[in-house]
């Protein structure tokens, strides 16, 4: 059934495309166990990130966004990968995950669900201020953001965690082309800014962690539990 | 213009002590002459906005209300507080020739208060999200100061935990500029939200409120999601402690206070439950987990979790009960680094933080037993300090307002809170000495820090000054809705 908040154009489509792909990136963030592949798949996600940024704006006419497109291909998808490659040492980017909290499918599973979920979230807010192509931006949008969350929970690796967080911003931000396009570009540039000083930090700390603990799996870190 | 000067004070203090590299003594002598300086200008800057004015420096980015006077204030006061014992604390954790390791301890000092002292500052709501996202990054390496794998794994959950909640406040930030346009309004400020607040689709305004409470009460350490903070402050240096207990209950309950004025007539009740449920959650939870408490530091903590859902309970309550709410907030900001410097100086004296393994540290150094029984009772507010007052004037509101229920738990939990927080510390300050060997000297630094952070707490507790009243009854106009 055609949904009718969209109309069928080119650009739409070509969105659609983009929407779709970039929950695919979320997925795979979820399942992949190779962290070298995970780091590629956040900057893919990224780079769709500033496809549907540049889309909306064309349609949009806005060159506000077309700006924010390019600010999220520098950011996100050359120097953050860039930053936790040479901040984290070449040991622990060539890891793998062995265990996991869950299974990958079991995963994958629940990964569903929150997308089921984030639909369900977003259908009163959509119908509560119907414009142009939140349909399709905020719901992925948010289950980006909920998926973003459950990797960080369930991931045990260091690096996997702050690409899941840096995941959920991207899913913030998803929605937020969409829903606040116009946002003061002063305050997208600090936000990129924000973002770059989290991979700068987490990979300087997981690169100590590593010294000292000789081991980035986060489920070893258990000395502060309370009894 | 000023205001300018509060925020680039501590890039320049930074700047200074990155530069004196050789010497081990300019970075914090530096740190303490501008943090000095800042609480100076915080306090000018207090006095103009007590009168009723605005202080602006950049309309619609920069500007500062009697609410964000009086964190700023605060978190300036806490700031030059710390600032001093970082100096004996830096001397005593450090070896003689690891003037590296001070040096960036205090560059990190400074960059970390230029985002915390921005928060009270910025008007821009979308800046206000990345101050408050930068107080976290910017702390990181203050937390794992310490070098061992528990500080580096504390820092670890800290980072992650709190950068969670930053991302859900980004989407309500998002969500809340969507309901501002939806509105018809361009001014994404404070006022200017307020301003619009009608106009917005309800919904929208809701769900942005729920993921921003959400968020930034992760970084408060509310219950159900606190249990970064205790892990947090059990590794931090003593000053660290003090600093981020004052900037997660001033500042966080700051940003989501002021989103209150959203919500006109009705709507504004439902904002309220959700505040006094979280608050109610937190001042609870931390009491009964107070009980169990083994280590000196995580006391501390989890009084500053207590009071934080002290302070969100009452802005919950509303009514008379709101001006309790900013006053508690600033009594506590001006008594718990007061009790963490004196959990320092305990440290100092008995060797471990380990509640159990202390007795007796009134009998090995009078001082330091003094302080610590004294920073017990004024974090508890115990008479004759200032939170009695605040915590009283809060449960007054409350009953005015027949709220007998919230203001009956709100009882509950603060004698509960008192009673294990000095149970757990007469223990430790009486009986036979349990440390032996040679006493340390009591540092210059930390006694000068233990007075110049007691006095406001004694002084307020005795008389609340006319100036400082009325800031406190235009701060709390704030969350009038």
């Amino acid at each position: 059934m055609p949904d009718p908040h969209i109309s069928v154009t080119l650009v739409n489509e070509l969105n659609l495309l983009a929407a779709g792909l970039f929950l695919l990136a979320t997925f795979g963030l979820v399942a992949t166990r190779q962290v070298l592949d995970c780091v590629a798949l956040f900057a893919g996600q990224s780079v769709l990130l500033a496809a549907s940024a540049a889309l909306l704006g064309h349609e949009a006419a806005s060159d506000h966004l077309y700006a924010v497109a390019a600010i999220t291909i520098v950011a996100k998808a050359l120097l953050i990968p860039w930053l936790l490659r040479r901040t984290a040492s070449e040991a622990v980017v060539a890891r793998r995950e062995i265990s996991q909290v869950l299974n990958i499918p079991t995963s994958l599973l629940i990964a569903l669900g929150l997308t089921i979920l984030a639909y369900f979230l977003a259908a009163p807010l959509r119908a509560a201020a119907p414009s142009g192509q939140v349909g399709v931006n905020l719901p992925i949008g948010l289950a980006a953001l909920l998926i973003g969350a459950f990797t960080v929970t369930v991931r045990r690796e260091a690096l996997p965690q702050v690409l899941g967080l840096l995941s959920m911003e991207n899913g913030a931000f998803f929605a937020g082309v969409a829903i606040a396009p116009d946002l003061p570009l002063f305050a997208e540039l600090a936000a990129a800014f924000d973002v770059l000083v989290i991979a700068l930090v987490m990979g300087l700390l997981t690169r100590k962690l590593h010294e000292r603990a000789g081991s980035t799996s986060v489920a070893d870190l258990t000395d502060l539990r309370e009894e | 213009m000023v205001l300018w000067f509060i925020l680039t004070l501590p890039l320049i203090a930074a700047a200074l002590a990155l530069w004196a590299s050789r010497h081990r003594t300019v970075p914090g002598g530096v740190t303490v002459l501008a943090t000095a300086l800042q609480l100076l200008l915080a306090l000018a800057v207090a006095a103009r906005c007590a009168s009723g004015a605005m202080v602006t420096a950049l309309p619609g980015w920069v500007s500062c209300d009697a609410f964000g006077a009086l964190v700023l204030a605060l978190c300036a006061f806490a700031g030059f507080t710390a600032a001093l014992f970082s100096i004996g604390f830096t001397r005593r954790a450090t070896q003689p020739m690891e003037a590296g390791r001070v040096r960036r301890y205090f560059v990190r000092f400074n960059l970390f208060l230029v985002p915390v002292l921005a928060v009270p500052l910025l008007s821009n709501v979308a800046l206000v999200w990345i101050a408050v996202a930068l107080t976290t990054l910017l702390s990181i390496f203050l937390v794992s100061f310490d070098q061992s794998t528990a500080a580096l794994e504390a820092a670890w959950k800290y980072a992650i935990l709190t950068s969670m909640g930053a991302a859900l406040a980004l989407f309500g930030v998002l969500v809340l500029y969507w309901a501002m346009r939806q509105g018809g309004a361009e001014d994404f400020t404070w006022s200017g939200l307020a301003a619009a607040a009608g106009a917005m689709p309800p919904l929208l305004v809701k769900t942005a409120f729920l993921f921003m409470l959400v968020g930034y009460g992760t970084k408060a350490a509310l219950v159900p999601f606190h249990s970064w903070l205790p892990d947090v402050y059990s590794q931090a240096p003593v000053p660290i402690c003090a600093l981020l207990s004052v900037v997660e209950t001033t500042t966080l309950p700051y940003v989501i206070v002021r989103l209150l004025p959203l919500f006109p007539g009705k709507a504004g009740d439902g904002a309220g439950r959700w505040l006094l449920a979280f608050g109610l959650l937190s001042a609870v939870g931390a009491a009964l987990l107070l009980v169990q408490v083994k280590d000196l530091k995580r006391l501390f903590a989890y009084s500053t979790i207590e009071n934080a859902g002290i302070i969100l309970t009452a802005a919950g309550l509303g009514g008379a009960a709101g001006y309790g709410s900013v006053y508690q907030l600033m009594n506590h900001a001006l008594a718990k680094p007061f009790g963490f410097f004196a959990a320092g100086a305990a440290l100092l004296f008995a060797g471990t933080t380990e509640i159990a393994a202390v007795q007796g540290l009134g009998r090995r150094s009078p001082l330091a037993g003094a302080a610590l029984l004294a920073g017990a009772l004024a974090v508890t507010g115990a008479p004759p300090f200032a939170l009695f007052l605040s915590e009283l004037s809060i449960l007054q509101g409350g009953a005015v307002d027949h709220r007998f229920l919230p203001v009956a738990l709100l009882t509950l939990c603060m004698v509960g809170a008192f009673c294990a927080v000095l149970y757990h510390v007469t223990r430790m300050v009486f009986g036979r000495a349990s440390a032996t060997g040679p006493l340390p000297a009591f540092p210059r630094s930390y006694a000068l820090a233990l007075f110049v952070a007691f006095v406001p707490v004694v002084l307020l507790g005795v008389s609340l000054p006319a100036s400082v009243e009325h800031l406190l009854r235009l701060a709390a106009m704030a969350l009038a809705r």
